[in-house]
């Protein structure tokens, strides 16, 4: 394992832990959404890191394109950016000590792979496309539906708030 | 059908883009200062002093500095001061004939009252100087112009005007004969 | 003869090789690293003239339209004008509203151009002259559009301003209106051609019928109709008149650039403009060959200026459309991307799916051009029905 091949790795940890840590304790609701959206990036480029490019840049089109702005704007028409330091919220800590302590446990029990890493066929879209339409047809219908039924109910909640 | 409109619309525009470049008046810009625009005959702008044949003195200035523009000018921007002989007995000539052109507002008025058709309106436009008082209080010596002038920037009025004074010395003679 | 063609055609190609030539004795990566810094180089110098002449060219062009000369005092026929305008955007002064969020404020621009000149990068410009070629490449380009409209709410909400908030928030609905038929169109091009990369996509449009017509996907039925859906949301999400209601002059000031000045604003002016680059140059990517000349006998011109002149007449039309086409109002914008040019973006799909599977037959042709007519012809109807315009009578006062 050269330099070369772990520098790349390191740097995008680092950015995504940093946006990750910003995201959760800035004191900015707006700065923290934005450092959200640079842990996003970090996590597209950790996918295109490892082989999965379709995965990496749909992660950019729809994390960063469409849930990024989807919380920006929830953060600008529910409440101000900055509001007063409410103190911290002491049961949230336990539960995310608990949810940490239960992935580490978890960590330490995998045995990670020793040696070179398998080698596997490179993951193109075609082979995506190709897996979708015949292994798993029923579940991407089975999506399209749940997307639809909430595309019409975001419709029908908007028009109702008209009248 | 969605898009006819638009079509219509960038055909037009396309005709005017590509005769912008063969037809006069497709593109009429003036390349101002490089280029001037036809001014009109009737343009008026600031008066001046018309003098006869070639001398600006007290013998071709038709001006006898009767004062009526002074009196009849709405915003008071003409200044005239009578000369005087040694004798102080006065003459039928301005000593100072001033026109202040940042207060003239070129109403003509001056022009229409003046019964020896010695004032009248030029054309000259591009006045600007660097000074924002001398510049803009026009003196006798700059306000008197030839009759030749006079022809040159109006050509029917001055022609009229001269036929006018023509007709009013021959009248005189031949009362006096 | 044919040497010295391929030479010209493989100048900028050959260049490079020579470059990196003399680094040979360098160890790998640096090579790969200085070999995409030239890329990157090239692309950018070469786009940032192009940006510059466009800036001119757009003024008199309109101008010209308008029955008026355009700027003609800097050069010769006004040509060095950007670099007036550059130099009056750097010496002005940077300013900064009080109550605006500073870093984010300075980030906007920046988070702007980015995505831009990173959409640039996956466009094939001449026979094997890509910056990058991905073979995710289409899929990059629209991952990169939509980082756009985070960096329009940045600069919107940093300056503390209404109106820019308001500007952002109608740029951003437009942007992501229309990311949906400007995807959607691209969908029957990588059907028929199979893949995602660009080089991929401009391979599948060579050869020519006949030796005289080129087998481009804008001379198909559905190929044209997708080509004038991707052309239209190319123009709104680059927001060109007639969509710029954003940027409306007369109506937000400048949008969410109202509170940027100097370098920054001529940053976005810029961001606005490569954007507008990269999405014309995949329209003729995806639709009118890429690099290909439109006849054989012509193919002895370079690869690169066939791409250029291309990507010029499509640049010229969208100059024409801002000269020719008032402001759309935000709802008539909506309505036009959901009522209108959703569905004939999927009735293009369809129809490109029909002609594929006719294999290229005249039944094939015939059916598809039918689809998207019908369709066209329907929506038509449908939408310009309900306005109920009658003819209109004139009373003059007596």
């Amino acid at each position: 394992m050269s330099l070369l091949s772990i520098l790349p790795f390191v740097v995008i940890a680092v950015i995504t832990l940093a946006g990750a840590l910003a995201a959760a304790t800035l004191p900015n609701l707006m700065h923290a959404a934005l450092s959200l959206v640079l842990s996003f990036l970090g996590v597209a480029a950790f996918f295109i890191l490892l082989g999965a490019e379709f995965v990496g840049l749909v992660q950019v089109i729809v994390y960063v394109g469409a849930v990024a702005v989807l919380i920006v704007f929830t953060i600008l028409l529910t409440r101000p950016a900055v509001g007063p330091g409410k103190g911290r919220n002491w049961s949230g800590v336990l539960v995310a000590m608990a949810v940490l302590a239960g992935l580490l446990w978890a960590l330490a029990r995998t045995t990670l792979p020793a040696g070179q890493p398998i080698a596997i066929a490179p993951l193109t879209v075609l082979r995506i496309g190709q897996t979708l339409m015949t292994e798993y047809i029923w579940p991407l219908q089975a999506v399209g539906v749940v997307l639809t039924a909430a595309l019409v109910g975001a419709v029908v909640l908007a028009m109702e708030e008209k009248r | 059908m969605i898009g006819a409109g638009i079509v219509k619309g960038m055909a037009v525009t396309a005709r005017n883009f590509i005769g912008s470049y063969f037809e006069k008046d497709r593109l009429t810009t003036v390349q101002y200062p490089e280029q001037r625009d036809e001014i009109a005959e009737n343009y008026r702008n600031f008066p001046f002093l018309v003098y006869d044949g070639n001398d600006p003195g007290p013998a071709g200035l038709r001006c006898t500095s009767c004062k009526i523009c002074e009196k009849e000018c709405p915003p008071q921007c003409i200044f005239i001061i009578q000369d005087r002989d040694e004798k102080g007995k006065a003459l039928k000539h301005p000593k100072v004939f001033d026109i202040d052109i940042s207060v003239c507002m070129g109403c003509q008025i001056c022009v229409e009252v003046c019964p020896f058709e010695s004032i009248k309106m030029d054309k000259r436009f591009e006045l600007s100087g660097t000074d924002r008082f001398k510049a803009l209080l026009l003196h006798k010596a700059d306000l008197a112009k030839s009759n030749d002038y006079y022809h040159q920037i109006r050509p029917t009025e001055a022609a009229a005007v001269d036929a006018a004074l023509a007709e009013a010395a021959a009248k005189k003679k031949a009362k006096a004969a | 003869m044919t040497r010295v063609i391929d030479g010209l055609d493989q100048i900028f190609v050959i260049a490079k090789a020579f470059l990196l030539s003399l680094l040979a004795w360098a160890p790998d990566w640096v090579v790969q690293v200085v070999s995409s810094f030239v890329n990157i180089a090239a692309v950018l110098g070469v786009f940032l003239v192009l940006f510059a002449l466009i800036s001119v060219f757009e003024r008199k062009i309109l101008a010209r339209i308008q029955n008026r000369y355009g700027p003609n005092r800097v050069g010769p026929w006004g040509l060095l004008q950007p670099a007036a305008d550059g130099i009056k955007m750097l010496v002005k002064e940077d300013i900064v509203p009080g109550g605006a969020d500073k870093a984010v404020h300075f980030l906007a621009p920046i988070a702007m151009v980015a995505p831009a000149i990173l959409a640039l990068g996956v466009i094939p410009y001449g026979r094997n002259m890509t910056a990058f070629s991905i073979d995710a490449g289409i899929l990059f380009f629209f991952a990169v559009g939509s980082a756009t409209e985070l960096a329009v709410f940045m600069a919107g909400w940093s300056s503390n301003n209404k109106y820019s908030m308001l500007g952002a928030m109608r740029a951003i609905a437009q942007m992501v209106s229309y990311e949906l038929p400007l995807v959607v169109t691209v969908l029957p091009v990588v059907m028929i051609a199979g893949s995602l990369s660009p080089d991929r996509i401009v391979d599948a449009q060579s050869g020519y019928l006949l030796e005289i017509i080129p087998k481009w996907f804008v001379l198909t039925p559905w190929g044209a109709a997708a080509f004038l859906l991707f052309f239209t949301a190319g123009l709104v999400e680059s927001n060109r008149t007639p969509f710029d209601l954003p940027e409306g002059e007369s109506e937000l000031v400048a949008g969410h650039m109202t509170e940027y000045s100097g370098f920054k604003y001529a940053t976005f002016f810029m961001a606005e403009y490569f954007g507008m680059f990269a999405v014309n140059g995949m329209a003729v990517t995806l639709f009118l060959g890429g690099w290909h000349a439109p006849c054989a006998f012509l193919q002895f011109i370079p690869s690169w200026i066939w791409f250029f002149s291309k990507l010029s007449v499509l640049l010229f039309t969208c100059i024409w459309i801002r000269g020719t086409l008032p402001r759309v109002r935000i709802d008539q914008t909506m309505k036009l991307a959901w009522t209108f040019m959703l569905p004939m973006a999927f009735t293009c799909v369809i129809s490109a799916a029909v002609w594929h599977f006719n294999s290229g037959g005249i039944l094939g042709w015939v059916e598809s051009l039918l689809i998207v007519a019908l369709v066209y012809a329907g929506l038509s109807q449908m939408l310009g029905a309900r306005k109920h315009l009658s003819v209109r009578t004139y009373r003059f006062a007596e």
